[in-house]
């Protein structure tokens, strides 16, 4: 049951990927890029994901736990900024600059067998196992 | 980088797809839909993370683009990096950040500012804004990424 909603998750959110023009780095970037090619089609996708996912998960919530029987893992919505939040969505922000792409995207293209692609995950993919480790062990 | 084209009805269809994920996830598994949570997860310590069914969504995102040109008979229309050397400056960069930030744009991006986590907005506000500095730098500054 997990593992087939988790499968048709992922899949629904890839096709919306592709849909939405996201799993292109081009257009990311001209998103980004208000002082150049602006293209605001970035500002839409996220207006239609929030749109279905914040009334959704008012729905879902009101559910006493999800279909696997399991409990709700949600952090609350009021928990504290720290230092280590803003450093790291900082850290990838750049990183999102340079290439056009964040993990979605970037997991969702490497079907398409780009080079860079293939690079760029195996870079990111590496670091957060990394820094798993690194946590673990302190 | 090329032009591209605005996409208002494509792109808000495309994003009410990424939510409907979100809920279907949130819904079967009680989990926050995101990429870099769920990357995490295949990797030890596990505790409660479930790896398997991170694997599952990872294997259907990684699917879409198959299925996509299999069902439209259209390919996936994108622009990558010819540099290999910013490839894996910027997936470093990401991978580290979006760890400490314990989220992405469909983390924090979506779900959070979906469901008002304070520190979601916090985070989306940061990215956004160090993404659109270093296009700028990068395109408008510098001229290009300088290394191969």
């Amino acid at each position: 049951m997990g593992v087939i909603g988790a499968l048709a998750a992922g899949l629904l959110f890839g096709i919306g990927l592709i849909l939405s023009g996201m799993i292109d780095p081009a257009k990311v970037q001209n998103f980004l890029d208000i002082a150049g090619a602006w293209d605001p089609s970035l500002a839409f996708v996220m207006a239609g994901a929030i749109g279905i996912a914040a009334p959704g998960f008012w729905l879902v919530r009101k559910r006493a736990a999800p279909l696997d029987g399991t409990s709700f893992h949600v952090p609350p919505a009021n928990a504290p900024i720290d230092r280590r939040l803003i450093a790291g969505a900082a850290v990838f922000g750049i990183g999102w600059g340079l290439a056009g792409f964040c993990p979605g995207p970037a997991l969702a293209s490497l079907p398409l067998a780009a080079p860079a692609t293939v690079v760029f995950v195996a870079a990111m993919v590496a670091a957060i196992a990394a820094s798993a480790l690194l946590q673990s062990r302190k | 980088m090329p032009a591209t084209e605005f996409t208002p009805l494509a792109s808000l269809a495309g994003g009410a797809l990424i939510g409907a994920s979100a809920v279907l996830l949130l819904l079967v598994s009680g989990r926050i839909a995101g990429i870099s949570g769920i990357v995490r997860r295949l990797f030890p310590p596990y505790g409660g993370n479930a790896p398997l069914e991170a694997a599952a969504f990872l294997g259907g995102l990684i699917a879409a683009p198959l299925i996509w040109t299999f069902v439209t008979a259209e390919s996936v229309r994108q622009t990558v990096t010819p540099s290999i050397s910013l490839a894996l400056v910027a997936g470093l960069l990401v991978g580290a950040g979006v760890f400490a930030a314990r989220g992405c744009t469909s983390g924090h991006g979506v779900c959070g500012l979906s469901r008002l986590s304070r520190r979601s907005i916090a985070a989306t506000a940061t990215f956004m804004a160090t993404a659109a500095v270093t296009v700028y730098i990068v395109r408008h500054v510098v001229g290009g990424w300088p290394w191969a």
